[in-house]
């Protein structure tokens, strides 16, 4: 199995639902707990397992503003745990879910420093390297219904934009989704072949502009410039 | 990235301290071990060695979770941590052997037997650097350490650094320097090429915003940029890797340690050697190259980039 998930970057809002699910559910994990700092101070900070950043791209009419939820890759080629002199981060066989084994770690930074998406995150009060688990107490528990069996961060999305599933079985949603609209990876030239893919904004329907009046010669010489220019 | 003053201070002695030891090991290899009485020899094993440990312990102080660090030699079939890590640790009883064998003199009775044991010393000692150098080196995600320039500079510091001190040492108990007056002046001269082959190799940035999110956003003829990073607050991601200095600043520490630390103790070492001798030139020289390893170890951290920063707002790294 190689168990990840797709990201669709064409329906995600950028509500960070996903981040509160996340720690709502992890902090009391097995990976827990996801320490907060000052939380009620003036300078609050804490541990997430994701993390949703926004850019913007392109000038109008083809702006676009993406939403870029960020959360550990499960990489094929994890070099977090290539790295680790403890044997505290590993990657299991039967399902590719990289984990780290808080008996083990002995709090170096050197697995955060390895990771190009910024995925593990140093709890500074239990010492301990945190990241994201795929919610790998939720996906197996038998106690819950069989449709709630994914990572709460999929459960919770509003606008469905995330899918759970194991890239291994070409029937599954996630990987006829990624084939069908050509998921991508970040950062693939680092070569670690991060599981988790994203689906890219597909291409807007343009809107139709409507020419008021002729441009007089003044503005026509400006655009002829313009156009020099950014050649 | 966060230059921790731990991890600083590790690097320069445990490379000067290992760097020390190779030069006693060759030295003996090399015959010239005979030449200077035990004593000598045991003080400058007993300076390598409190130089190597005094780095190898401040390296746990950068730990988290110290009580988990004598699992840090676990995984030596792939980290270089922990390759570094078990082989010092692997060091220990074979120097003191070694010091052992040097004071029964047993080099007279089995002499072929020392010869090969002086050239271990000497290998392993270089390979400990190679290892401390590649920690850094092997991490993709950091394209200013990335570059084979870092363990060969890690090398060529330490072995100048331990020179430095093994000339004093042998200056003072009134040995003949002569004829090692031109191999020092060598070494810090090919520290300083290195050093500068290394610089000159990160110049530039090397990944771009593009290469962290186009992928996705599949947007390759428009400029990407960052609008919001997400988080309200300072994270642990911003803190660690989000260390920003002032390019007037860096290139301030870089001057610095190019003077301080290789072009003063050339210029000192080769006073004391041709112009006018005191003893003096040669402490001034130590203590100036030790202050500008610091300086360069400080920028080694300083200027590398980590390329999370793309997802944080830099456009490059």
């Amino acid at each position: 199995m190689r168990l990840g998930l797709v990201v669709d970057l064409d329906k995600c809002v950028g509500c960070n639902a996903c981040a509160i699910a996340c720690k709502q559910w992890n902090t009391s994990g097995t990976s827990g707990s996801l320490t907060d700092y000052k939380p009620y101070g003036a300078d609050p900070s804490g541990v997430f397992f994701n993390r949703i950043r926004h850019y913007e791209t392109g000038n109008y009419p083809d702006s676009k503003t993406v939403h870029f939820p960020m959360s550990c890759m499960h990489c094929e080629e994890a070099a977090c745990v290539t790295v680790c002199p403890t044997g505290a981060s590993y990657k299991r066989e039967e399902d590719g879910i990289v984990l780290v084994d808080p008996e083990k770690c002995m709090g170096c930074n050197y697995c955060a420093w390895a990771c190009p998406y910024g995925a593990r995150e140093l709890d500074r009060e239990e010492g301990i390297m945190k990241k994201c688990t795929l919610c790998v107490d939720r996906i197996y528990d038998e106690n819950l219904p069989k449709e709630e069996r994914k990572p709460a961060c999929v459960m919770t999305c509003p606008t469905t934009a995330r899918y759970f599933g194991d890239f291994d079985d070409p029937e599954s949603e996630v990987s006829k989704l990624s084939s069908k609209r050509d998921g991508q990876e970040l950062f693939a030239e680092l070569g670690y072949k991060p599981v988790n893919k994203y689906l890219s904004p597909r291409k807007k329907v343009e809107i139709e502009k409507h020419e008021i009046c002729e441009p007089d010669l003044v503005r026509k010489v400006k655009d002829w410039v313009n156009k020099v220019v950014e050649l | 990235m966060h230059p921790a003053f731990s991890v600083i201070f590790f690097t320069v002695t445990s490379g000067a301290g290992y760097g020390f030891i190779a030069l006693l090991g060759l030295f003996n290899f090399l015959y010239l071990g005979m030449l200077i009485d035990k004593n000598t020899f045991f003080i400058c094993a007993a300076v390598g060695i409190s130089l190597f440990t005094m780095g190898l312990i401040s390296s746990t102080f950068h730990l988290a979770n110290p009580k988990n660090a004598w699992r840090a030699f676990m995984r030596f079939r792939t980290s270089w941590l922990a390759r570094e890590g078990l082989l010092a640790i692997i060091f220990y009883p074979i120097i003191f052997l070694y010091l052992y064998f040097i004071y029964i003199d047993f080099q007279l009775d089995y002499f072929l037997l020392m010869q090969t044991y002086s050239l271990i010393i000497f290998a392993l000692s270089i390979i400990i650097i190679y290892c401390t150098g590649m920690i850094y080196a092997c991490l993709k995600t950091i394209p200013q350490w990335n570059t084979f320039w870092t363990p060969i500079n890690y090398i060529t510091i330490g072995v100048s650094l331990g020179a430095l001190i093994f000339f004093f040492i042998l200056d003072f108990n009134n040995y003949n320097i002569e004829p090692y007056k031109f191999y020092l002046l060598l070494l810090i001269i090919s520290s300083l090429i290195t050093k500068l082959s290394y610089y000159y190799s990160i110049r530039g940035p090397k990944h771009d915003i593009g290469q962290a999110t186009n992928a996705a956003i599949k947007l390759k003829t428009t400029k990407v940029r960052l609008l919001d990073v997400g988080h309200t607050g300072s994270t642990f991601l911003t803190d660690e890797f989000g260390y920003k200095v002032a390019e007037r600043k860096l290139f301030r520490v870089k001057m610095f340690a190019i003077i301080s630390g290789f072009l003063a103790p050339l210029l000192l070492i080769y006073i004391h050697s041709f112009i006018f001798e005191n003893i003096i030139f040669c402490i001034l020289a130590i203590s100036l190259a030790f202050l500008g390893m610091v300086a360069e170890r400080w920028l080694f951290f300083a200027q590398a980039k980590h390329v999370v920063n793309l997802y944080h707002g830099s456009q490059n790294v």
